[in-house]
């Protein structure tokens, strides 16, 4: 075994996620406090120029046309044999979408305890927010090693870049007769407003109860010369299009003014509009996790405020 | 195609969670627990497979708190076989021990699908479905928004970032993490649901004893100390709105 912390980097479209940097950030202060070095994992097929701003000591680059394009199956093979011939302390892998598919897949092929949702992690303690977001726990690991599925924007992004490393090419296992075969990538349709371009922004979740209530927010958002958007749920019950999500698998937006109504505040929400310059949170519940990002605070019914706000503008 | 849906318990996040007295583990004891809500998502595509292409739906769960409730509901809402999986389960059992024993009963099954929910708020030691896959040596794809079977073949979508999605193609037998379901997760009335507790055979299987856990313990459990950066508002809805309203003004 040796001390160095692994970081499985990731990429789509030709470009590096933040997250990988932000890992590589962190990486840098565990491996200092374990003594050992950071080593950075970057799979793909001529795809060698994406670890240039790396911030590590070493790059393990496997490339092959197979894992051009994010495979579980063939990126799962490829960084399981290498977690296993350089026995690394640490492994850290996003909480992502890519990610989700790399960190168990990892804990059974290396036999490595994994902690997920982690917020936090020095040598001596790793923390998780479960619960979507309303407990934070700390978890002990038997054994020297683990794996930690690291929260995407838990660590700033900066440390994480400066570039520098050597990069060595390893070998790919054999990937032919994969049962998961990447096809192709299907961008969005464009919707009818561009959430990532306004200032502000009245977003709506699972508060409003039903289709029939949204008029109530849309009319704020009017008044305010802004646009609606809202959390996950109500674009899978199809009351909004896909392209006025925000948050993880949506998207990211920074307004001048963005107000949550009757949303929780789940660590997926949170990631697309932690940055927005002034954050209002209307919500019933005083311990929802969104008042902890807000500025500004309001626990009143959303059916009493909202009107009422509207009519005050 | 017959395809498996494992389906847990989890704390309704609606309630207020307290710490319990060891301070590592989530006060229990007026707890209203649910079903989660992607596994509801899984169930409901797998509902939904079967009546296109038709096959089989088990509903399969490992025993715990108000377990046979959701297997019945599960049931009621069209699944041919609920079978519950029991045994002497830590709370909340780590995700690395439920697959463990899920695997051993789902490898016995004749399955072409396993469908999980992709994520649940108490996995802390990870996602099931890709541990799952992974005992049983099947292949996984997560946060899965569409899926599509063409006789051994299945089309997906997994789901990234802004709306973008990468559609892959996999020979079954296959572990998908579901995200949502095309359609809303259907509802049953509780009569339904007490129909199906008279008609519905709940078959039980008892799990392998001896099992290794997760390699990780809870040392902590606390609410998240930041306890609202938030500058709470006090008033009636009215008085509240006009200070909102002066604070919009000033920001704009
Ligand atoms: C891989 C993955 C990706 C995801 N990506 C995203 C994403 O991009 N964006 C996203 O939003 N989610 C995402 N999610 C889902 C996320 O985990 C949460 O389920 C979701 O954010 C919850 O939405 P919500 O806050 O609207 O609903 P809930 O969590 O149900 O919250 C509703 C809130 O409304 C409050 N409320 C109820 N009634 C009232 C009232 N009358 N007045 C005021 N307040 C009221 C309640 O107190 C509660 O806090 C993702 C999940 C996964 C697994």
């Amino acid at each position: 075994m040796s001390n160095n912390i692994f970081v499985i980097t990731e990429h789509l479209k030709g470009q590096v996620d933040d997250v990988s940097y932000e890992m590589l950030g962190k990486a840098k202060e565990l491996a200092a406090s374990y003594g050992g070095q950071v080593i950075a994992v970057l799979l793909g097929s001529g795809a060698k120029s994406l670890a240039d701003d790396f911030a590590a000591d070493k790059v393990l680059y496997a490339g092959h046309p197979q894992l051009a394009e994010f495979n579980p199956e063939g990126y799962c093979k490829t960084i399981a044999g290498l977690v296993n011939s350089h026995e690394p302390k640490a492994v850290l892998v996003a909480y992502s979408s890519q990610g989700v598919d790399i960190a168990a897949a990892l804990s059974v092929e290396c036999d490595l305890p994994l902690v997920a949702y982690v917020s936090n992690l020095n040598a001596e303690s790793i923390t998780s927010q479960l619960y979507g977001g309303k407990m934070s726990v700390e978890s002990k690991v038997e054994g020297e090693r683990y794996i930690a599925a690291v929260l995407p924007g838990a660590f700033p992004a900066d440390a994480g870049k400066g570039g520098g490393a050597t990069v060595e090419e390893v070998a790919v296992p054999e990937l032919d007769g994969l049962k998961v075969r990447f096809k192709h990538l299907i961008e969005p349709e464009g919707g009818d407003v561009d959430i990532t371009q306004q200032k502000v922004l009245v977003s709506v979740g699972r508060g409003i109860q039903n289709e029939d209530n949204l008029p109530i927010v849309q009319e704020l958002a009017d008044k305010l010369g802004g646009a609606l958007s809202s959390s996950r749920p109500i674009v899978d019950s199809k009351w909004l299009p896909k392209t006025r999500q925000v948050g993880k698998s949506g998207l990211k937006v920074k307004p001048k003014v963005y107000i949550a109504v009757g949303i929780s505040g789940a660590p997926e929400h949170i990631e697309g509009m932690k940055d927005a310059e002034c954050i209002i949170a209307i919500n019933t519940d005083p311990n929802a996790p969104i008042f902890d990002y807000a500025h500004y605070g309001v626990t009143e019914d959303l059916f009493d405020v909202v009107p009422a706000l509207t009519e005050k503008l | 195609m017959n395809i498996i849906v494992p389906i847990k318990q989890v704390p309704d996040l609606v309630e207020e969670l307290e710490v319990d007295a060891s301070g590592k583990g989530l006060d229990r004891e007026w707890l209203k627990l649910k079903v989660n809500e992607f596994d509801d998502h899984a169930l409901e595509e797998a509902l939904l497979l079967k009546e296109e292409n038709g096959g089989t739906v088990t509903v399969i769960a490992l025993d715990g708190e108000d377990i046979d409730k959701a297997l019945y509901a599960a049931a009621a809402k069209g699944a041919d076989r609920v079978v519950k999986v029991t045994g002497d389960f830590e709370v909340p059992v780590p995700n690395h021990t439920a697959a463990r024993a899920l695997a051993d009963v789902i490898k016995s099954m004749d399955c072409g699908l396993v469908l999980t929910g992709v994520q649940s708020v108490e996995d802390r030691d990870g996602q099931l479905g890709v541990l799952l896959a992974h005992y049983l040596g099947m292949p996984h794809i997560s946060v899965v928004t569409h899926v599509s079977v063409n006789g051994g073949e299945v089309t997906v979508h997994k789901e990234y970032g802004g709306g973008v999605v990468a559609e892959y193609e996999a020979t079954a037998p296959v572990v998908l993490g579901i995200q949502a379901a095309r359609e809303t997760p259907r509802y049953v009335p509780v009569a339904k649901v007490r129909q199906a507790m008279r008609s519905t055979a709940l078959e039980e299987v008892a799990a392998h004893a001896a099992d290794a856990g997760a390699g990780s313990s809870v040392s902590r459990m606390f609410k998240p100390e930041s306890g609202g950066h938030a500058e709470m508002l006090q008033g009636s809805a009215e008085e509240v709105a006009g200070k909102l309203a002066e604070i919009i003004k000033s920001k704009m």
